[in-house]
């Protein structure tokens, strides 16, 4: 008897909680006609750190683990095409948040852009082919610490917001990207 | 009573403030400097003031630092069970995502049951609550990939202002120290949090009720869990257990059961509601009632 009222109980309050996601993709939605639609930044303004060492071909393809159980969440991504946009959305946050801008604004950001498509693109088991470098090489010389890598993730978080993708499919993402930190942080 | 509406109004005030001010933050959405910790991932506080569920620390360090920041809030806390109410509230620091000191006071009232004791209508027992926990290994959010979940050990010393009423029900002290180990564990592609603690306490009630008691005067490993399901950055709903030990002749004491949503528009502030059955406390059984908290962080 108590026990049954103890569920019943968690089942009344989960199904009182479960109204918050859509309270929050009305709010997304509300938002969605905020945001300036920036033109496409100039693609090869500034010479990235990236560009000044040439990556070695032989090491690409292995540093991107795919994982093809997620190309459901591919899907979810609106595949190639989504991933594209929502690098655009993420990029533009990316620059107009103080914390971030410094790491990004005098990079090739195209080059960035295309390069996150591809490395997003074989995580999430699609047809991509991975043509940046590894992890390691590409962020050791930037410093980065706990605090700038959640500040990322936030930003990144903020895009798939925007570009209205499921949260479960955001946390699969996620879930690979994060221990990635150990490649990238250096601090 | 005039100073407990003056409390109920200033509560009230602050909340709607705390409301106003969260809006504002939620329309920026931009909130660039107030630590790097992901949204929510500090946890709420909990009863005795340590960063975690409602009724049980978590292995989380409290407040947003990260590494090389400090983080800092406050809370306060409202229990209404039938019977009794709680008002609880205090304040936490967090160092560099590796120490967190709390104080937290609460203020157990109990009502008409004080009269019936003998006590007084409204009758309070005051404890406060000192806690100091380190994380000693694993990152809550960045290792997905692996099994290892955090894990932190932690002290709470209480100290009851009602010495001579806690000899009386059969504590054997006033004030007691508890010891925990916590092991937290996000998975985060599964959005899904689930916590374990191990606590060695003789306090009864928490402490409420003194430490130490007629029927066992040792400390007891005690197991309190809770799991929390992320439905978006902002919002989560969970569950919490918490077994507690009975050392009192005079009354039986029951584990601690909660079911809560927590919300945090922001970093700055975060409301956690709460079902609470916390059974029999001393001569009334079945005290289940609303738990409502607000943490406001700096």
């Amino acid at each position: 008897m108590n026990n049954a009222f103890k569920y019943l109980s968690l089942v009344s309050f989960l199904l009182l909680a479960s109204q918050a996601p859509y309270l929050q993709a009305q709010e997304a939605a509300a938002q969605q006609d905020e945001i300036p639609q920036e033109d496409e930044i100039p693609a090869d303004e500034v010479e990235s750190n990236e560009a000044t060492q040439a990556p070695s071909s032989s090491d690409m393809s292995t540093t991107v683990p795919a994982y093809p159980e997620l190309l459901p969440v591919f899907r979810q991504f609106g595949e190639e095409a989504g991933l594209v946009k929502l690098m655009d959305v993420f990029m533009d946050k990316l620059l107009a948040d103080s914390r971030m801008r410094p790491f990004f604004e005098n990079a090739d950001q195209a080059r960035v852009k295309k390069h996150l498509v591809e490395q997003f693109c074989v995580i999430l088991g699609g047809p991509c082919k991975y043509s940046g470098r590894d992890m390691k090489s590409s962020h050791t010389a930037l410093g980065i610490d706990r605090a700038n890598f959640n500040a990322l993730v936030e930003d990144l978080q903020w895009a798939m917001n925007k570009q209205g993708i499921p949260f479960r499919a955001q946390n699969k993402l996620l879930a690979k990207l994060a221990p990635m930190h150990r490649e990238i942080e250096t601090k | 009573m005039s100073v407990k509406e003056i409390k109920r109004k200033a509560l009230c005030l602050l909340l709607i403030s705390l409301a106003s001010n969260a809006n504002a933050a939620d329309q920026e959405d931009n909130d660039y400097d107030n630590g790097g910790k992901l949204l929510l991932t500090g946890g709420v506080t909990q009863l005795e003031g340590a960063a975690g569920g409602g009724l049980t620390p978590w292995a989380v360090i409290g407040g947003y630092g990260t590494d090389d920041e400090i983080g800092a809030n406050a809370f306060y806390t409202r229990v209404n069970t039938g019977a009794y109410h709680l008002d609880d509230a205090g304040v936490m620091i967090g160092i560099y995502n590796r120490v967190e000191l709390s104080f937290a006071q609460q203020r157990f009232n109990t009502e008409q049951v004080g009269g019936l004791l003998g006590l007084g209508d409204g009758f309070a027992f005051q404890q406060n609550v000192i806690g100091v926990k380190v994380r000693v290994a694993g990152d809550l959010v960045v290792n997905s990939d692996s099994w290892m979940p955090q894990i932190s050990v932690g002290v709470q010393h209480k100290k009851n202002n009602q010495p001579a009423v806690l000899a009386f029900v059969g504590a054997k002290d006033d004030s007691g120290t508890d010891y925990y180990v916590t092991a937290t564990k996000l998975f985060l592609a599964d959005g899904l949090l689930i916590n374990g603690t191990l606590r060695f306490t003789k306090a009864n009630q928490i402490g409420i009720l003194g430490f130490g008691g007629d029927k066992n005067d040792s400390y007891k490993p005690q197991l309190e869990i809770s799991a929390a399901y992320l439905l978006n950055q902002k919002w989560a709903v969970g569950a919490e257990y918490r077994m507690k030990p009975d050392n009192l002749g005079i009354a039986r004491e029951d584990n601690w059961f909660d079911a809560f949503v927590a919300y945090a528009p922001n970093k700055h502030v975060s409301f956690t509601v709460a079902y609470a059955d916390l059974g029999n406390i001393v001569i009334k059984d079945n005290q289940r009632g609303v738990y409502a908290s607000v943490q406001v962080g700096f």
